[in-house]
């Protein structure tokens, strides 16, 4: 079934369900059913995450195809099979996946109080749904677990969610499914035309040139919502600012890279020429995302919609990156994402640690919690300077790898893209003054209390990370170094190919 | 080995001060830190010897792989060189110095561990960015510095104008990082590499080498070189983006002897003559960075003409001293940059924590408006101002003296007209540095007291443990020039930089400047005695000269007072229409950006909403409706049959 004995990555997919079955068998008072569903829900994802690291031990770095592959013949007469498998690209993902659930489960150990069963429940098909997508190597199966994702996502937002939860949800789950509806066609015209779905086969089909333009407007109109790339943007303010704090870790942890990773994984590695010829469209909408997001986070009131727009545009680097069809571009746009997911999961943890405790997120309402919260501030001063970008941690090497690969494509590119370098600076500089530094002066804040330990384990290993990305990023880069350069060679032998048959045609 | 333990000792201490600093308390944080230091110091020293007068063999030493992606490979490694073990030497021994200093001046502090943890990372992340064997790892080093410096400005983060200035630093230094990164990315794509090895083997290769650029043809060297300096220029406070410097003050005293001597701001002259055997290939961009320079050192001098802040005026001859460093490697002469400096950083250190010592002495006053007639009171101090000041104004035979006419000889030997630019800039900078030095010294301690009798009463000398540093920094700020010319800059220079520096074949400017005329090396001597001459008739023997001269220029001293009106400049022109562009995006992405969407939304529900008023439950109208649609239907089947 699998070169690796046992059916590792389904293993990893569906065991969260297992613990799904286990939370609804529970009968008792609401108590206990509460602290049961939250046991059972840390355990099941510490044990996927644990399991998950055989992927990190036994990968194959050098090889840049599909690992740890299995088959299942599903509906042969159409042509679909269900089919798993990670590559360099994907496999990272994964692992960043049952990471962060675990801790937005620690997260939501006490701030949610209602309906706790139904919660961990919909977290633990969440992670079901993302660890799918980001294995599935059919397309079919892949859109069907990553439309799943709403599902739980538009649950957790409108349930669990704050003031205005039901119109977030709902622009949410509309909005991203109106792209992805779009790319349900596109699918089916592929399967039309190359009689499978199968995403290895695909990738080596050759589609004529003005199908592919349209096929890559239908996953553009997709992945761009889900990146989100401006202007389709809006979305996501408004879902960070309502979701519980767990749900923005997860949406912005993991949940936005699906789009980059659909980028990867079928544009341009099936649309090449497409992918070639738009490049400039998404540099432009990229680099306008980089800029403006940037200084409409600089303006922001509300902490959390400060953190959304930075992802907006964190994510524009990464999209620029992608475009650039160089080893370094790609290299540092997929390490951009993984940090990203990494310190703004943590700076969502961060407000929400300061939620729980005064629950507001006005920015103007805080300020000289440096003097009260020392463990605290030691965290968010790290977790800032992540995600401006310094040398030495996460954030440091997609940022400068993406540089580097944009200044191949044009100095402007490098020089307008890397703003986001100077007014990442100002706006996350301007937050940490106005909560951390200054006067302590409101009586609330008086009291306020340092880092708690359940706090302080949800903390550590994104610490650890945050430093281990940033001085060592090689440990990381390995696994997808082999991928990426073989995913820049079909691009440039696809380009090739075309320039020879137009120089055969004249 | 030697070398990573004097880099790696002071991450050590600060790591352990600033995690378990409040558990081990103040006295532990402070002994483990300093300890850290004196042991990098003394294996900094020793690695100084070792390969300058031991005939030990410059080298790598490797610490681990970094990034690696695609053909981009880059490593954790030491450079073991002339020009890093005179930088680590230094740098050691001066931060040992001020972590020392700091003991007495901060002994009132609540968070000392913090403190204390700051500087030694600040020492760490300069000592990484001086021994960077590729550019990421200098980079490295580079914004390290830009985050401990802001860190320590901000130290005091209850002072809404210390949380500005460390702002202000931070943001100021990055628009010039992005101009260093993209001159990294450059060279990447020029070398296929950016470890410094690589570059300086291939720089022959690439000479000719364009690059295109709004519309015409620049040869990559210059591209490079231009980039690499603007980096220099927000690091080292050039003209433009200076701004930071100044308020860079709001830190704690030791801190300003940090930034201003040993650390952060001589990064951008430490880049230039590290990247010497490519500068030295773009004659273009360094005839940029002479302008530059050149123009910094009068720039920042006639400010400190003016400036009543003790602090803001040494800050201010910072700058200035700053730009004769880039005057001098425009001109190709690295080896007397780096020289400046190096004396630099004794007597800068030694002005920066004497002034702290006056501070300290006046009960934290900085206005030296409200000094005076303390030079009895304070005599060790007092000496140790006019040594550092001495130094400073370049009197023979103090170490200012040596370097700073070295540097103004090179600019005079480079015989170009930049070159003479930078060294007329020079020369009245010269006069005026002396001018403001001895200002300084007089408003402080001579004439009557102007400061209220109560802070008068508490004037006080400082204690040991804060003299004792400034006394040793005095040695180095008498001897360093006499003691270093002639091997840094003689003959045979190449017998102490060895590869360090390497400079094109047409590069003659040591060589030329044993032969410039006479009055070229006498003049800054005149032009300094006369400087203080002029600042002792203003400001003791006819006090009244400086009223009458502001009265009857007032304009012009206003606008030097205001420092050129650079900071409301930049307010009226970058920040707040930043600001203003910020709040008008964030309605248009709230009213335009998301008004599409919902507005589509809110048709689709009002449509739907008349959708219904047709379903009215009536089959008579159900069957009108049929019956309609029925003739429609058959109408089109006939008309397109």
């Amino acid at each position: 079934m699998t070169a690796f004995g046992f059916p590792l990555l389904s293993l990893l997919t569906f065991l969260p369900l297992v613990g799904v079955a286990i939370i609804l068998s529970v009968r008792g008072d609401e108590k206990a059913v509460a602290s049961n569903a939250r046991w059972t829900a840390l355990w099941t994802t510490i044990v996927v995450f644990a399991l998950s690291l055989v992927l990190w031990a036994k990968f194959d770095r050098s090889n840049a195809g599909f690992q740890f592959t299995e088959t299942v013949a599903w509906m042969p007469q159409v042509g679909l099979t269900y089919k798993m498998g990670v590559d360099g690209i994907s496999v990272l993902f994964v692992l960043l996946s049952t990471a962060l659930t675990p801790l937005c489960i620690l997260a939501s150990w006490e701030s949610i109080q209602t309906r706790v069963r139904d919660y961990m429940i919909a977290f633990l098909v969440l992670e079901t749904m993302m660890i799918g997508s980001f294995c599935a190597l059919d397309f079919l199966v892949f859109y069907m677990f990553f439309e799943g994702v709403l599902i739980p996502m538009y649950l957790i937002i409108g349930i669990w969610g704050g003031p205005r939860r039901v119109y977030s949800a709902f622009k949410f789950f509309l909005y991203t499914l109106a792209g992805s509806l779009l790319m349900l066609l596109a699918i089916l015209a592929m399967w039309n035309f190359a009689g499978t779905t199968d995403i290895a086969t695909l990738m080596h089909t050759v589609f004529p040139k003005s199908m592919q333009m349209w096929l890559f407007l239908a996953f553009l109109a997709s992945f761009a919502v889900k990146v989100p790339m401006f202007p389709v943007h809006t979305w996501l303010p408004d879902a960070h600012v309502e979701a519980p704090t767990a749900g923005s870790v997860i949406l912005a942890g993991v949940l936005l890279k699906m789009g980059a990773y659909g980028f990867l994984r079928f544009s341009i590695p099936m649309l090449p020429l497409a992918s070639a010829d738009f490049a400039p469209v998404i540099f432009a909408l990229s680099v306008v995302a980089v800029i403006y997001t940037s200084l409409v986070a600089l303006a922001q009131t509300d902490m959390k919609k400060l953190i959304a727009y930075s992802s907006v545009a964190h994510m524009g680097v990464v999209t620029i990156g992608i475009f650039t069809f160089n080893a370094q571009g790609m290299g540092g746009a997929i390490f951009q994402m993984l940090s990203h997911g990494v310190v703004s999961a943590a700076l969502f943890l961060c407000v929400g640690v300061v939620y729980d405790r005064i629950h507001t997120r006005e920015i103007a309402r805080y300020g000289g919690l440096a003097n009260r919260m020392p463990g605290y501030a030691l965290a968010f001063m790290l977790f800032t300077m992540a995600s401006v970008g310094l040398p030495g941690t996460a954030g440091f090497a997609g940022e400068i790898l993406v540089l580097i690969g944009s200044f191949k494509v044009s100095i402007w590119l490098a020089i307008f893209g890397g703003m986001g370098m100077i007014l990442g600076a100002c706006y996350m500089l301007y937050l940490y003054r106005r909560v951390m530094f200054g006067k302590l002066t409101r009586a609330d804040l008086m009291s306020i209390l340092d880092l708690s330990p359940r706090e302080i384990m949800t903390f550590a290993p994104l610490v650890v990370l945050t430093i281990w990305m940033g001085v060592y990023p090689s440990s990381f880069t390995s696994f997808f170094d082999a991928t990426v350069n073989s995913l820049v060679e079909h691009h440039q032998a696809a380009l090739a190919a075309t320039t020879k048959l137009a120089g055969v045609a004249h | 080995m030697l070398f990573a333990i004097a880099v790696l000792a002071p991450l050590f201490g600060s790591t352990v001060a600033l995690l378990l600093g409040r558990q081990i308390g103040d006295r532990a944080s402070q002994a483990i830190t300093i300890l850290c230091m004196l042991l990098a110091s003394a294996c900094g020293v020793t690695s100084f010897i070792d390969l300058i007068y031991q005939g030990g063999h410059a080298g790598v030493v490797s610490l681990g792989s970094w990034v690696s992606v695609g053909s981009f490979h880059v490593d954790w490694a030491l450079r073991y060189d002339a020009l890093s073990v005179s930088m680590v030497a230094m740098v050691t021994c001066v931060a040992t110095l001020i972590h020392i200093y700091s003991v007495g001046y901060m002994s009132h502090d609540n968070t000392i561990w913090r403190f204390f943890s700051y500087l030694s990372l600040f020492t760490f992340a300069m000592l990484m960015l001086v021994t960077a064997d590729n550019l990421l790892q200098l980079f490295f080093g580079w914004e390290g510095v830009g985050l401990a410096s802001y860190l320590l400005i901000g130290y005091w983060y209850e002072k809404p104008s210390a949380c500005a200035a460390a702002m202000k630093a931070f943001i100021v230094n990055r628009i010039g990082d992005l101009g260093f990164a993209a001159g990294i990315a450059l060279v990447f794509w020029q070398f296929g590499s950016i470890e410094f090895a690589d570059i300086f083997g291939a720089v022959g290769t690439y000479q000719d080498a364009t690059y295109h650029l709004l519309g015409a043809d620049y040869r990559s060297y210059e591209v490079i070189g231009v980039l690499l300096f603007i980096g220099a220029m927000g690091k080292s406070a050039q003209l433009g983006l200076h701004v930071w410097l100044p308020d860079a003050m709001e830190g704690p005293t030791p801190v300003s002897a940090l930034i201003h001597a040993a650390t952060m701001v001589t990064a951008g002259v430490f880049l230039m003559a590290r990247m010497s055997p490519l500068m030295d290939y773009a004659p273009h961009a360094l005839q940029f960075v002479t302008i530059i320079g050149g123009s910094t050192a009068l720039f920042a001098a006639t400010i400190g003409c003016a400036q009543t802040d003790i602090k803001r005026v040494i800050a201010y001859s910072t700058c200035s001293q700053l730009g004769y460093m880039f005057i001098a490697a425009g001109v190709g002469a690295y080896q007397a940059s780096i020289f400046h400096l190096l004396t630099h950083a004794f007597f800068k250190a030694m002005l920066f924590m004497g002034a702290g010592s006056v501070i300290h002495a006046m009960s934290d006053e900085q206005d030296m408006r409200k000094m005076g007639g303390i030079w009895k009171l304070i005599p060790v101090t007092y000496v140790i101002m006019w040594i550092g000041n001495l130094a400073l104004a370049g009197v023979p035979p103090f170490a200012g003296y040596f370097s700073k006419d070295a540097i103004l000889e090179a600019a005079w030997a480079s015989d170009t007209a930049i070159g003479h630019y930078g060294f007329w800039c020079g020369l009245l900078a010269a006069f005026l540095t002396a001018f403001y030095s001895w200002r300084l010294l007089i408003l402080t301690f001579h004439g009557k007291p102007r400061a209220d009798h109560h802070t008068m009463e508490h004037v006080h000398e400082s204690p040991w443990v804060m003299l004792a540093p400034l006394c040793l920094l005095a040695v180095g700020a008498i001897f360093a020039g006499y003691a270093f010319h002639e091997q840094l800059l003689g003959a045979d220079w190449k017998d102490y930089w060895g590869a360090a520096i390497q400079i094109a074949p047409s590069n003659h400017v040591l060589a030329n400047m044993e032969e410039v005329p006479g009055w070229v090396s006498m003049a800054p001597t005149v032009l300094g005695a006369l400087g203080i001459a002029l600042a002792y008739v203003c400001y003791m023997f006819i006090p009244g000269i400086p009223a009458a001269f502001t009265g009857m220029f007032g304009g012009l001293y206003r606008f030097v007072l205001n420092k050129w009106y650079f900071d409301e400049l930049y307010d009226a022109i970058f920040v707040r229409p930043c600001m203003a562009l910020a709040r008008q995006l964030w309605v248009v992405d709230a009213k335009v950006v998301d008004g599409m969407p919902n507005g589509v939304a809110s048709l689709a529900t009002s449509g739907s909403g008349r959708m219904v008023k047709l379903q009215t439950g009536s089959i008579a109208n159900y069957a009108f409706t049929m019956l309609i649609g029925l003739v429609v239907l058959v109408g089109v089947y006939l008309l397109f049959r």
